[in-house]
């Protein structure tokens, strides 16, 4: 049957020029760091071993995070509880915070004279020694799990809540309503999931050498810096950016083919319902999950709080200035992430190319940003007045850095919708605008404010391009909060880092309630 | 010079200028143009004799800064780097981006004889561990790697006190510099990508010790009147940092960049580096150093490769660094 040809023709096309775009925009700087090399050399064996360590501390630290994930969004999708949509937004912070702020709140629970060492201690037991590779895994698990939890928490939600109920009515067993419904849904959320977080581990560079415990723990990224700094040899740095990109293609393919796109059925969108969750075994389970989570993500929120709060109202008046500065640049980026990812999302549900536009999509989180901001900065220095285009370049290249984390949330939505509801409009001569507003908005609603959310909080917790590029006056809150502790003002730093997480926590609880409304969830 | 790692990337930047007046661009390290840092004081302190627009473009720290200087090659808007220091003054020279300065440093107060023709001191420090009072403190490296002192320090290849570090051992204890490194393995908690984290570490209490500078303690001291941070006096001699500025080849302002570099070592300038870049000026007068630097400890001895001598020992000094910590 020959579809309707000419409005999806359209939104096809702005989809391939959207992934052309942020194709252009990683492998574009990385040629030009390439060709600004003036000589080439190849990959020694220290760069190898840094190859070997990045893949295995990423595998392991997103197998963790999306096993851990599992028993937390199930329970949370599970259970209704006083306090749950706020601990569904407070679990997003980790994930936005700038590296050292929650190394060192991760620290005050784990570390020497952290609160599980004490209570160690308590029982005459010495201290826990967090570093080494399952420190480096702690932590990408502490940044992660909370991505996890809401990618696939958001496929559980989209199950429609006849199928349970169905489900009920046939006397289905909690393993029923596993192998029937859950584990297809996990088939299709899991492998997206599990690669957006392998991808942000292979950059991973301060926590891995920071809790790695020493150059052992080396990292392609920690690579790429020193053959900027310490050899100034580009070309070496821009061979470990395809090294970056090699990583992100070979992943990608691989999630492509493991990846089943999960047909839930359609129903009627009401609000969800479970009848399988009176269980003894499922409540205690459920249970465990939640505290357990909750606990290893509040804990070192709650030490950035107490150890911030003291000083919140006694910062420097240019602090304000940055956080104002920071707001309005994460707005913007929000907006333009938004822009950028519904039609790309449209096209891969699409399911037309798909490996190709999935891998285009995760590039810009796979690759260096050290080596795409050096880069733009070669390609844009001769035309545009570099602090000039500080905050637009910036802008962008965070909307991008955020597009394959929308495009997680949104895919599978779109993928159901389209399944659900495709037909039944193409019969009815529904199309172009008409189908996008009434048919695939209402469904992508709670994964695009969540995705708006996480564009805006992962811009305000960003300190990548903009050093490259800001001039001193335009500094944003987190490149404050490290000038502060370049100057021994590590009080002050910890006021201005609990100032970034609640702004952050704010804009994306703002966005995300915005994609909520009406739900009952 | 303490600048974020993570912040070391390679900054474009300086505002509009002004309408009339020549513009002095002068690149340095982004500590140095932070509220916090000496550029303000510097920057009004000179546009009120210069008849000129001083500003300043931050680029991470010593080591972004020369790649930034490279990467932007002859075309660099820059009249002067400021906040190399000697490990890196060897590469900056084969770049062939700086001129001499043509000026006969006078009053110079370093513990060693300037004679570089090409970058000027403005301040320097002296690395060392800096630990709690309540330290029983060894007196040097081989102690240190027998005690069970637990101590963070910076990665060579990402931070410039990491470097600096690894030279100081190199320095102290030439061949035998890679069996000191594997003796003190045990003692190294963790490495950091720059200094703010592993001062932050030293802080929170995750290490007894911190490679710092021997002038960290007067920042507690003077600004939070805390007096249980000190320096460990270590007998082998402490290495030196010594921070520099230079003047580019091809920049339009040279009468300007050369009136900056003697400003650079006059009290006005001088004055102002102890208690914002938390380091000894360059050109000034132990008497002139406000309170409380008078109850640093004084090593006996300065340590410090010329800048051939530091190019030349790095990379085998990094190799033996990897091999003993990688085990």
């Amino acid at each position: 049957m020959a579809e309707r040809a000419q409005p999806v023709n359209l939104a096809d096309g702005i989809g391939v020029a959207v992934a052309a775009l942020v194709l252009l925009a990683v492998m574009g700087p990385l040629g030009a760091v390439l060709w600004r090399a003036e000589s080439f050399s190849g990959l020694g064996p220290a760069d190898w071993a840094a190859v070997r360590f990045t893949i295995g501390q990423a595998l392991l630290s997103a197998a963790l995070s999306v096993g851990l994930a599992i028993p937390v969004a199930r329970a949370l999708a599970r259970r209704r509880f006083p306090g749950r949509g706020i601990l569904i937004s407070l679990m997003g912070a980790p994930f936005i915070l700038p590296v050292i702020v929650a190394v060192l709140g991760l620290l005050a629970v784990f570390g020497r004279r952290g609160a599980a060492s004490e209570i160690l201690g308590f029982f005459g037991l010495p201290p826990i020694e967090v570093y080494g590779l399952h420190g480096v895994v702690l932590a990408h698990v502490f940044f992660n799990l909370p991505l996890a939890v809401r990618l696939i928490l958001q496929g559980w939600l989209a199950i429609p809540v006849e199928r349970f109920r169905l489900g009920a009515t046939l006397g289905f067993t909690a393993s029923d309503v596993a192998r029937h419904m859950e584990r297809p849904m996990l088939r299709a959320v899991c492998p997206g999931a599990f690669l957006v977080i392998f991808l942000i581990c292979t950059t991973s560079f301060s926590v891995a050498l920071m809790l790695g415990g020493g150059p052992r723990a080396t990292t392609v990224e920690l690579a790429i810096y020193q053959a900027f700094r310490f050899d100034f040899d580009l070309a070496r740095a821009a061979l470990l950016g395809l090294v970056q990109v090699a990583i992100c293609v070979v992943a990608g393919l691989m999630v492509v083919w493991i990846a089943v796109p999960h047909a839930a059925g359609t129903g009627l969108d009401r609000p969800l319902e479970r009848w399988d969750r009176s269980g003894t075994v499922a409540r205690v389970s459920d249970w465990i999950a939640i505290c357990g989570a909750a606990l290893f993500l509040l804990l070192p929120l709650g030490a950035i709080f107490v150890r911030g709060v003291g000083g919140l109202f006694d910062m420097p008046g240019l602090i304000y200035a940055a956080a104002l500065r920071s707001v309005l640049l994460s707005l913007a980026t929000a907006t333009v992430a938004v822009a950028l990812s519904v039609p790309m999302a449209l096209l891969i549900a699409r399911g037309r190319a798909r490996g190709l536009f999935e891998t285009i999509g995760a590039l810009s989180i796979a690759v260096s940003p050290l080596v795409v901001g050096t880069g733009l900065f070669v390609i844009l220095r001769p035309f545009v007045s570099p602090s000039g285009s500080a905050l637009p370049v910036t802008g962008l290249v965070n909307a991008l850095a955020a597009l394959p984390f929308i495009l997680r949330a949104l895919v599978p939505a779109i993928e159901q919708a389209e399944r659900g509801y495709g037909k039944l409009a193409r019969s009815l001569d529904m199309s172009g605008w008409h189908y996008g507003r009434h048919v695939i908005l209402p469904r992508i609603r709670r994964p695009l404010g969540f995705g708006a959310g996480l564009a805006a909080a992962l811009s305000m917790g960003d300190l990548g391009v903009i050093t490259l590029f800001a001039a001193p006056q335009q500094g944003t809150l987190p490149l404050e909060m490290f000038r502060l502790m370049g100057a021994y003002r590590m009080e002050e730093a910890q006021a201005a880092a609990l100032l970034l997480l609640a702004l952050s926590l704010g804009l994306f609880w703002i966005f995300d309630r915005g994609g909520r409304i009406h739900a009952a969830t | 010079m303490k600048t974020p790692m993570i912040a070391s990337g390679l900054i474009l930047a300086a505002g509009a200028a002004l309408a009339d007046d020549p513009v002095l661009t002068v690149y340095t390290y982004d500590s140095f143009v932070s509220d916090w840092g000496p550029g303000p004081a510097i920057e009004a302190a000179f546009e009120e004799t210069c008849g000129c627009d001083l500003q300043f473009v931050a680029a991470g720290d010593g080591a972004a800064l020369l790649s930034r200087v490279r990467l932007e090659g002859p075309t660099t808007e820059a009249d002067i780097v400021l906040g190399l220091d000697t490990n890196l003054t060897a590469a900056a020279r084969e770049s062939g981006l700086f001129a001499a300065h043509g000026i006969a440093p006078q009053g110079l107060t370093l513990p060693i004889e300037w004679t570089d023709s090409d970058f000027l001191p403005f301040d320097w420090g002296y690395f060392a561990f800096v630990h709690g009072t309540d330290l029983d403190a060894p007196d040097n490296f081989p102690e240190l790697a027998a005690s069970d002192a637990r101590i963070v320090i910076q990665d060579p290849r990402s931070s410039t006190p990491g470097l600096g570090l690894l030279l100081w051992v190199k320095a102290a204890h030439g061949d035998a510099a890679e069996g000191i490194w594997s003796d003190l393995a045990d003692n190294i908690v963790t490495v950091t990508p720059g200094w703010s984290e592993a001062y932050g570490l030293y802080l929170e209490g995750e290490a007894d010790m911190v490679l710092s500078y021997t002038t960290s303690p007067a920042y507690h001291l003077i600004a939070e009147e805390d007096t249980s941070h000190t320096a460990a006096a270590f007998d082998e001699g402490h290495y030196m940092q010594v921070e520099v500025a230079g003047m580019i080849q091809g920049t339009d302002q040279p009468e300007l960049a050369q009136a900056f570099l003697e400003f650079m070592i006059s009290p006005a300038f001088q004055s102002v580096i102890p208690t914002t870049n938390w380091m000894y000026p360059a050109a000034l007068s132990a008497t002139d150093l406000p309170d409380g630097f008078d109850t640093l400890i004084a090593p006996e001895k300065a340590l410090l490769y010329d800048d051939e001598e530091a190019a030349a020992a790095r990379d085998e000094a990094l190799a033996e660094w990897l091999s003993a910590l990688s085990q």
